[in-house]
Order: C-alpha cells, then sequence, then structure tokens
C-alpha cells in the first residue's frame, strides 16, 4: 500500500499542452505504471486533440466522467492556477496536486477559504497538494509531478517536505542505505498550501506498509510544530525531524507582524526544540537523516 | 517588495484612510516648497527609507518655521540614517516627507497580515500605539487584539467594531474608526499587500482618527498584476547585489560569512548553510538558482558572490532532478573560466548522471574540489577558509 497514490490511480493533467505540462507529463508516463495513469488533460482550445496519446478534454469534470480520474495534476501558470484548482474542486476529484510556483497568496487565500466553505455546506472534500510542490510519488507504481524518479526505490518509509530538493536528498539518502520509500509527498514552500505536514503524518500513521517518516520542515509559520503536538499524542512510528533555516536571517521574508503572529515560534530552532520535546529524532546535520532513521528501526 | 512611507500614504490616500497632508521632497529646495504650500504654522520632516525606527534614529524632527525646515531638510538629506533595521551602516536618506503637524490626542497600533495558521487575513490592533509592538508583544500580550476575516465576507462591521472597542477609542470616533479599519483591510487586498502597519494610528484632538504611519510590504507573485505599486520601487532602497541577482531570476540574500554558496532549491540552500554553520563557519550568501542552472545563470551567480570580498571559498550543491548534473559541470566550468576563479571551490553534485558530472570536472584540469555528501562538501569549503 501507499498514501493518496497508487499503481491504480487515474490522472487527469491541467496545463498539459504547455511546455512544462508536456515535458513532465511525459516523464510521469515512462515511470513504472505511468501510461495507464495518466488517462487525460485539460484545455478547453484543444479539446479533441491529445498530446503523447492522452485525449485532451475541454474541462476537467468532462475529463473525470469519461476517463474516471479522480486525480488531477496541476502545471498551469500563476495567475491561472488558483482557478484550476477550483475547478478540479468543483470537479469533484478526490486530490488534486498543484505544481504551480508564483500563485499570488491572494488568490490562494480566496481558493482555500472557498474549498473550506464549500466542504462546510456537505460538498466533497478534495485534497490539495501545494502550490508550489514538487507533487508525490509511490516508487515503482506511480509518480505524479516532477521529482526525479529514478532515485527512488520501493519500500517502507514515507517522506514528508516542505521543500523539493531536499525531499530529493532525503530520499536518496534513504535508497543509499537500503531503505526504500512507501510514499514521498511535496507539500510545498507557499505560505498558504493545502495538505499541512499533520495531514500528511496522519496518512502515513494509518498505513500498514509505512514503518517510519521522515518529516523535514523550514523556518515559518506554525505547521510542523502542530503536526509535532499531534505525533506526539497519536504517532505510532518512528519520526526523523529537520528543520531548515538555522542560519536564515530573522525577518528578511516576513515583516514584524508576521513574526508577531506566531509569537516568534516559527524559527528553526523553537520548531526543532516542539519536535524533539514531542519524540522525534532530531537532527541538525541534514546529511544524516536516513542514518538517523535506519538506527531508529 | 516594500515601499516608502509617502508612497504609503499615497495608497491610503487613494482608499479613503484619512493621512496628514504631506508632499514628498528630494532636495532641500523641494522641501522649503512643500513646507510654503503645507502653510503649517507646524511641519514634520521626515527622512524616507524603507526601514523602521526612523524616529529613534533622529529622522524625524518638528519644525516651528520655514527656516527650521530648510535647516532640519539639510541635516536630514544625505545623512547616514542608523536604525534598529539597517544594521551598523545604516541607509542614505535620499527623500523626505514634509507633513502638517499632527494633533496627536492618543495613539494606537493597527495591522494587517495574512496568517498561514488560519489561512485568513489578520487584523492586529493595540491601545499601545507609537511603540516598538515586539514588545508590547512580548511583555502585554492582552493589550493586542485580532480578528481573522473571511475574504469571502470581508472585515465585518462587527469585527471592525470589536477592534475599535478593545483598543479604547471613545464612542464618539468609534463609527470613523470602523470605517477606517474596513478601508485598511480593502486597500490590503486590492494591493496584493502582504503587510500593512500603522503605528501609530492617532486620534486628533478633534476626535478624527488618522495614520500618521504607513508601512507597506507587497507579495512578489502579485506584482505582475500591481503595476501602480512595481512604479514605486525604489532601487537606492535594494541590496545592489540581491537586485543584480533577481534581473538573472536568482534569489540571493546577502549574509555575513565567508563561504559563497550556490545551491538548486531553498529548502537545500538553506539546509547548505545549517550545515555549513555545523562545521563552523558562515555562510556569506543564500542563493538558490532555481531549476534551469544554464552556464550563463551560473556564471552570474559566481559573478555575484565574488563582488562581496568576505567570500573565502565556494560551495556549490546541486541535487541534478530534471536538470542533469553535466549540465550543472558545464556551468561550473564555464564559469570558473569566465571569472578566473581564485578561491577555493567546492562542488557536491547528486542525481541524474552524476558520475558524468563528476567526470568533466576532474577532466577540466581545474582545481575544483569534488565531495559526495553535503556534510563532506562543507567540512571541506570550512578547512578552505581556515
Amino acid at each position: 500500500m501507499s498514501i493518496l497514490i497508487n499503481k491504480n490511480t487515474k490522472v487527469v493533467t491541467q496545463g498539459i499542452t504547455g511546455k512544462t505540462g508536456q515535458f513532465h507529463t511525459e516523464k510521469c508516463q515512462e515511470y513504472a505504471n505511468g501510461k495507464n495513469c495518466f488517462v487525460a488533460g485539460v484545455n478547453p482550445k484543444k479539446a479533441g486533440e491529445s498530446v503523447f496519446g492522452i485525449p485532451i478534454f475541454s474541462t476537467v469534470k468532462q475529463a473525470a466522467s469519461e476517463t474516471g480520474a479522480t486525480v488531477s495534476v496541476i502545471y498551469v501558470p500563476p495567475a491561472g492556477a488558483a482557478a484550476a484548482i477550483w475547478e478540479a474542486v468543483e470537479a469533484n476529484l478526490d486530490l488534486t496536486i498543484c505544481i504551480t510556483e508564483g500563485i499570488p497568496v491572494r488568490d490562494m487565500l480566496e481558493v482555500r477559504n472557498r474549498m473550506r466553505a464549500r466542504v462546510a455546506a456537505g460538498g466533497k472534500n478534495t485534497l490539495l497538494l501545494g502550490p508550489n510542490c514538487p507533487g508525490l510519488i509511490t516508487p515503482d507504481e506511480i509518480k505524479i509531478g516532477i521529482m526525479p524518479g529514478h532515485i527512488h526505490r520501493k519500500g517502507r518509509i514515507g517522506v514528508v517536505s516542505r521543500s523539493g530538493t531536499l525531499t530529493y536528498e532525503a530520499v536518496a539518502q534513504l535508497t543509499e542505505i537500503g531503505l526504500g520509500q512507501s510514499t514521498a509527498v511535496g507539500i510545498g514552500g507557499d505560505p498558504i498550501n493545502g495538505l499541512k505536514h499533520i495531514d500528511v503524518m496522519r496518512l502515513f500513521n494509518d498505513d500498514p506498509d509505512t514503518d517510519a517518516v521522515i518529516m523535514i520542515g523550514e523556518i515559518g509559520g506554525p505547521d510542523e510544530a502542530e503536526a509535532a503536538r499531534w505525533c506526539k499524542a497519536n504517532m505510532k512510528k518512528p519520526i526523523v525531524g529537520f528543520i531548515a533555516g538555522v542560519t536564515a536571517p530573522a525577518g528578511k521574508r516576513m515583516g514584524h507582524a508576521g513574526a508577531l503572529i506566531s509569537g516568534g515560534a516559527d524559527t528553526a530552532d523553537a520548531k526543532l526544540a516542539v519536535m524533539e520535546e514531542c519524540g522525534f529524532r532530531i537532527t541538525r546535520n541534514p546529511s544524516e537523516m536516513a542514518r538517523l532513521l535506519k538506527a531508529s528501526l | 517588495m516594500k515601499i516608502h512611507e509617502y508612497q504609503g500614504k499615497e495608497l491610503l490616500r487613494k482608499f479613503g484612510v484619512p493621512v496628514p497632508r504631506g508632499i514628498a521632497a528630494f532636495t532641500v529646495q523641494e522641501a522649503v516648497e512643500a513646507a510654503q504650500k503645507l502653510g503649517g504654522p507646524v511641519w514634520v520632516v521626515k527622512a524616507q527609507i524603507h526601514a523602521g525606527g526612523r524616529g529613534k534614529g533622529g529622522g524625524v524632527k518638528l519644525a516651528r518655521s520655514i527656516d527650521e525646515v530648510r535647516a532640519l531638510a539639510g541635516q536630514i538629506l544625505g545623512m547616514q540614517l542608523v536604525t534598529h533595521q539597517t544594521g551598523p551602516v545604516g541607509q542614505k536618506v535620499r527623500r523626505l516627507l514634509i507633513e502638517d503637524g499632527a494633533d496627536i490626542q492618543k495613539e494606537y497600533y493597527v495591522s494587517v497580515v495574512t496568517d498561514r495558521g488560519s489561512q485568513r487575513v489578520a487584523l492586529m490592533a493595540s491601545s499601545e500605539g507609537g511603540m516598538n509592538i515586539e514588545e508590547v508583544a512580548h511583555d502585554t500580550p492582552e493589550k493586542i487584539l485580532k480578528v481573522f476575516v473571511d475574504p469571502a465576507a470581508g472585515l465585518t462591521e462587527s469585527q471592525a467594531r470589536e477592534l475599535a472597542n478593545g483598543i479604547g477609542v471613545p464612542p464618539g470616533s468609534t463609527v470613523q474608526c470602523v470605517d477606517v479599519l474596513q478601508k485598511l483591510y480593502r486597500c490590503y487586498m486590492e494591493t496584493d499587500a502582504s503587510l500593512v502597519e500603522i503605528n501609530p494610528l492617532i486620534l486628533e484632538g478633534n476626535g478624527n482618527i488618522k495614520a500618521l504611519d504607513a508601512k507597506f510590504n507587497f507579495d512578489s507573485n502579485a506584482l505582475f498584476r500591481q503595476t501602480e505599486i512595481v512604479a514605486y520601487r525604489d532601487l537606492d532602497e535594494e541590496d545592489p547585489a540581491e537586485v543584480e541577482a533577481s534581473k538573472f531570476d536568482l534569489a540571493y540574500i546577502s549574509l555575513d560569512g565567508s563561504i559563497g554558496c550556490l545551491v538548486n532549491g531553498a529548502g537545500l540552500a538553506m539546509a547548505t548553510m545549517d550545515t555549513i554553520k555545523l562545521y563552523g563557519a558562515e555562510p556569506a550568501n543564500f542563493l538558490d538558482v532555481g531549476g534551469g542552472a544554464t552556464p550563463e545563470k551560473v556564471t552570474e551567480a559566481f559573478k555575484i558572490m565574488l563582488k562581496n570580498p568576505q567570500v573565502k571559498a565556494i560551495l556549490v550543491n546541486i541535487f541534478g532532478g530534471i536538470m542533469k548534473c553535466d549540465t550543472i559541470a558545464t556551468g561550473v566550468i564555464t564559469a570558473c573560466r569566465a571569472t578566473n576563479l581564485s578561491v577555493p571551490l567546492v562542488v557536491r553534485m547528486k542525481g541524474t548522471n552524476e558520475d558524468l558530472g563528476k567526470k568533466m570536472l576532474a577532466g577540466s584540469g581545474l582545481p575544483i574540489i569534488s565531495a559526495d555528501t553535503m556534510a563532506e562538501a562543507a567540512q571541506k569549503a570550512v578547512a578552505a577558509v581556515r
């Protein structure tokens, strides 16, 4: 098993005809069962055409109803990406994965609150991964996103991270010492996003085929600390934690009021302290993530 | 992106938030003309730099005559203003705001910011205006009130009233304060701001509410649709290296250490900096080269790092995913030759075509130090600067 996606997942690609969409769709198709997983694309102007043999539909809803796709991946440029997320939600998909980097924060704020209101009114809860994320992969089954497939290996370790290349770093370390991954998830680096560490940790906790997890975070925001507190009370599996940004200068990206609202709890040191308190094995050396995990098994 | 106070006040004015009458001045003569136009009898001469804490640093002064305006403008223009946000070197003052003096009865604090936790916009207000708000938050957190806004509804009247009453705005001024807060929220949303801070928001003797200061930050992702805001950009206020880097689509931040870093991905870049510190040295910069590290981009990145005289070694850490290691190797070799690199260079490459990339570096005849892991690369770079 795995979390969120597996070899039977059917995917519709939003933004399949753009340069980025085409490039990555081809790589995803080539990976493991990708030929059977990537079943549809969306572009209202090119409906009826196809890309790499994948039929293009004018809407997500139509693509889903004609192909059985339940998951979408979004490569739409920033100005239209939030609208693409909303289209996936309105099509009642299970999960939409937004790769797009550079979406205005206000757009994300609006679409996230609309999603919440829709669920509160009894609508389907479509999960969102990202934006500004590498996507996710269940090795040897399916890859949805922009990560290099070949560094992964099938196994029983979960990986969750905000940063793309730091996820690859953790995965490569695991693969090198012989530990495969159940699923590796990049939740993205944007301030307003969908699935958070806590949500992915819940899924890993419930997945019988995940034995342990590497959780990687960064400075800024309350998410890692929240996940750590949840894990302390609920998580049955060993966790290795790393937070990037011990050396990051304060206030470079966030203004004073931004730091104020989190009460100074969003530095790397503060997060590492909470994680340690909550039973994580933490490391300050990102080269040691996999070795530390092996020692905890 | 940040803007000046006088530009912020222009925006506030546009959205109907009352601010004092004021005119920007770039020379002493312009300052005098501005003062004459405003008419007095009291003026405030305010240094315009992007950093906060200008008053304490001597950049904000009261003038009671035109001669005094002239003298103060002469003093402040061109001064190297040092505040707790500028660092010890300070920031050169090139612009002034000449403003009407205000009849301050009471000072409040108001700010608007996007809260990641609740995924809503938060309005914060405090009765303790004019003070360092971080100290207020630390010493008396109960004096900071927060409301979280549903973007579909906007800041409701009852939310705005809750804030106004909570910070002690007198009943006669509540209606105006509610209106100001709602306009402030609209201004935040419509300009794609990431922070608006009014410290102080004042109550005047006649009961009017006015914004006496204006600090704005904007979401860089939204600048493509905010041409008016982009026109406010003042490159004199930004780190020249960061400006240069942004031209090449490189995310660069200057730091104080001795090891220049070139990495792909923000998280990996921070992790690399952290590893350098772990082994006893400090990074000279943060530099995320992004997804497409062409030889031109790597060369520009090297040039920008090497302009910093503190740089005693360079560490390149690339995880080649979509980007292949042989492409990176070409970039690094080109950059070394183009810059006549004279400081030690440590390269750690991982991922696609790793072996080919390493072979290319080894065969280049350049004195490149190779490393297999991030830790090994950091140790070697630290050893090189010792």
